[in-house]
């Protein structure tokens, strides 16, 4: 084996290897989107965020326009505290609401954003005022039994 | 030292445990331009004393002066420039297996000098020319018998014109043609190179054939020392029975055992 | 009497785990002298660019039908279980995050360890055994510089392209059967995955694995080799410590890289 042939099989092999961790890049992961985009802080309360996680996707009207960048607890206030980082290409109003939302009926948790109609775009560190918090299952559940028992006490009378 | 001497050993005493020395008070001079042989049983100390000229192994006691420096005084970046002027023949010549012959015979020239290449082929085949191989260039090691690997390693060994050659048992499993091939190399490599050779071997009858002075070493001592023609006629028991391949004498032919009769187990009733 | 055994064996264990301690600060230095003297391999980068050869190219095969095989039951697998769950469209999810998280780092390193250790250690102790090592140091050739450099930095460097070969290879398996036997909708298998798996948390945690297990199996093939005693038998028993010790080696290490890397960091 000469070494001109050694020398192009070994960069056939590098050139594949790198080929392969592109593919896995781009096609695979999603580095395409986000990685130079730049971004500005929000901030928004909840009183439940549920199941949401660092790194879970903000949307608008189903779209991803940021990331759920840090979760806090308020301990004055017992309320979480999320911050989101938005793409700076996508301004919202100053009342917009936030709300927690779920994909699909099990799925994961994120952060679904409804523009409001006020003139004033939101600014990097401004606080979101209009939450709703996270569905949680047990409260729907109790609910519901609770619904069921009424219904049947009104039918008894 | 009357002769200038290209390897002095002057008290070298050798043990890896103490409880069981190697080498014990050996003294030896190498004098220039001569081919020495140093021969013993196997086990006697000699590679080990080999080793210590080498480099290798640092004496317990003692100095080894190999060169004008003494080699156990000296650091790694000194160590190797010493070797470089230095040629070894190994055993059963440890070619390179994954270089061609010329490859091999090129190595010490490629790594320590800048030469270029068409000088450097020049080199190599005059080296192995020298040997008789010039045209097994383009052999692989694994396709070359053991009497021309050992000459391609000797090729090698003196690809950089060395002033001290060692040969560590350059006569195993030689043919008699091959035999009287590196005997006769040993000797005209030394006298066209202007160098010192020293042979450490069990072979007796082709070295005391090939070299200028004898030392006689046992049990990790030099029991005798002198010219072949000397050595032929020496009267000293062990020598007496290793030139003459007498069977028995001071190393016995019996390895130490209890009775005959008390390991017989038929008959003894 | 029972205590006179029991002594003996705890002389014994304590002997076994003293001379593997003695044996890893040993290999400790040997690696130390290794990357300290790794200059000749870098600055005649032709040998590194030999070893990358026979470590990585032909290794290439055996990688990339492995991967094949192993997306390919993946994806069978998973679909039987996901689609209880009416979760199938999931399944690009599944195939493309075992691989790049765990199977891919993982599977390549052991298959890395048995076809690329066991050569590196075999020859390197042949030619301690052949006297070719100490015929060079003769030469004032240093020999961890000019044979076993190479070959540690060619292990390395060839390691983590094997890996990514290797999931890149699963994902084509697991599309082959998921999309094109069983069914699954492409859209849904591309995207979904596209969505599931970040470049930062499993890519490049993947890369940093198979980094971590090239150079944990290639200073296991070097040392063994180095260290083998000049024996036929000597060889063959390096070789295969070589094997065994790598395999472990990455599954403890997985262990532990998989603990630091993917729990703890979701709240």
């Amino acid at each position: 084996m000469n070494r001109s042939t050694i020398d192009l099989w070994v960069g056939i092999f590098v050139a594949i290897g790198l080929a392969a961790l592109l593919f896995l890049s781009l096609k695979v992961a999603n580095l395409a989107s986000f990685s130079s985009a730049q971004s500005y802080k929000v901030e928004a309360k909840f009183a439940n965020i549920g199941g949401l996680k660092v790194r879970g996707p903000v949307k608008s009207a189903g779209v991803v326009v940021g990331r759920v960048a840090d979760i806090r607890f308020d301990n004055h206030s017992f309320e979480a505290i999320v911050t989101m980082n938005l793409e700076s290409d996508f301004r919202f109003p100053k009342d917009t609401t936030a709300k927690i939302l779920t994909s699909g009926i099990l799925g994961e948790q994120y952060v679904g954003l409804e523009a409001g109609g006020d003139a004033t775009m939101l600014k990097d560190g401004d606080r979101l005022r209009l939450t709703q918090s996270a569905v949680v299952l047990e409260n729907l559940i109790s609910q519901f039994l609770f619904n069921k028992a009424a219904e049947g006490k009104d039918e008894k009378k | 030292m009357p002769q200038d001497s290209i390897v002095e050993i002057r008290n070298v005493s050798f043990a890896y445990d103490a409880a069981q020395p190697v080498l014990r008070d050996i003294n030896m001079a190498i004098p220039r331009g001569s081919v020495v042989g140093i021969m013993g049983q196997s086990g006697c100390g000699k590679t080990t004393l080999l080793r210590i000229i080498m480099g290798a192994l640092r004496p317990s006691a003692g100095s080894a002066q190999v060169l004008g420096a003494d080699t156990a005084k000296l650091d790694t970046a000194a160590l190797y420039a010493q070797r470089r002027r230095m040629g070894m023949l190994f055993q059963f010549g440890a070619l390179f297996t994954d270089l061609s012959v010329y490859e091999n015979v090129a190595f010490p020239l490629r790594e320590h000098t800048t030469l270029p290449e068409d000088l450097i082929r020049d080199l190599v085949m005059l080296k192995l020319n020298a040997v008789g191989l010039r045209g097994a260039a383009a052999l692989m090691p694994t396709a070359l018998s053991g009497g021309m690997a050992r000459r391609v390693a000797l090729a090698r060994s003196v690809a950089l014109d060395p002033q001290l050659i060692l040969y560590d048992e350059p006569f195993t499993g030689l043919d008699p043609i091959s035999f009287g091939v590196i005997t006769r190399l040993i000797r005209q490599l030394n006298d066209s190179l202007g160098a010192t050779s020293l042979i450490v071997t069990h072979d007796v009858q082709e070295a005391l054939g090939v070299v200028d002075y004898v030392y006689f070493m046992a049990a990790g001592r030099v029991i005798a020392q002198g010219t072949p023609a000397e050595i032929r006629a020496s009267a000293e028991p062990f020598v007496n029975q290793f030139v003459n391949g007498k069977r028995d004498g001071p190393v016995p032919f019996h390895y130490p055992a209890p009775g005959y009769a008390a390991d017989l187990a038929v008959g003894t009733a | 009497m029972l205590a006179a055994g029991l002594r003996a064996q705890l002389e014994r264990l304590g002997g076994v785990v003293t001379s593997t301690i003695w044996r890893l600060g040993y290999a400790s230095r040997f690696l130390a002298y290794l990357v300290l003297h790794s200059g000749t391999a870098l600055r005649r980068f032709r040998l590194t660019i030999a070893e990358i050869y026979f470590a990585g190219v032909l290794s290439l095969v055996i990688i990339l039908v492995s991967g094949l095989f192993v997306g390919m039951v993946l994806s069978l697998q998973g679909y039987e279980t996901l689609q209880r769950f009416g979760a199938s469209e999931s399944l690009g999810v599944l195939v493309a995050l075992s691989l790049v998280r765990e199977l891919g780092p993982v599977v390549a390193g052991l298959l890395f360890a048995s076809r690329a250790g066991s050569a590196i250690t075999a020859e390197i102790g042949l030619m301690k055994a052949t006297e070719q090592l100490a015929a060079m140091e003769m030469m004032a050739v240093d020999p961890v510089a000019r044979v076993v450099a190479p070959r540690f930095w060619g292990g390395v460097i060839s390691m983590p392209l094997l890996a990514a070969l290797f999931s890149a290879s699963g994902i084509f398996g697991g599309y082959l059967i998921g999309v094109q036997l069983i069914g699954v909708d492409a859209g849904a298998f591309w995207s979904q995955m596209q969505a599931a798996v970040d470049w930062s948390n499993d890519i490049m945690n993947g890369v940093i694995k198979s980094v971590v297990f090239g150079v944990a199996v290639t200073w296991i093939a070097v040392f063994e080799g180095f260290d083998a005693p000049p024996t036929a038998e000597g060889v063959s028993r390096a070789t295969t410590r070589t094997v065994v010790t790598s395999s472990l080696a990455i599954l403890a290490l997985d262990f532990i890289l998989t603990a630091l890397m993917f729990t703890g960091g979701s709240r």
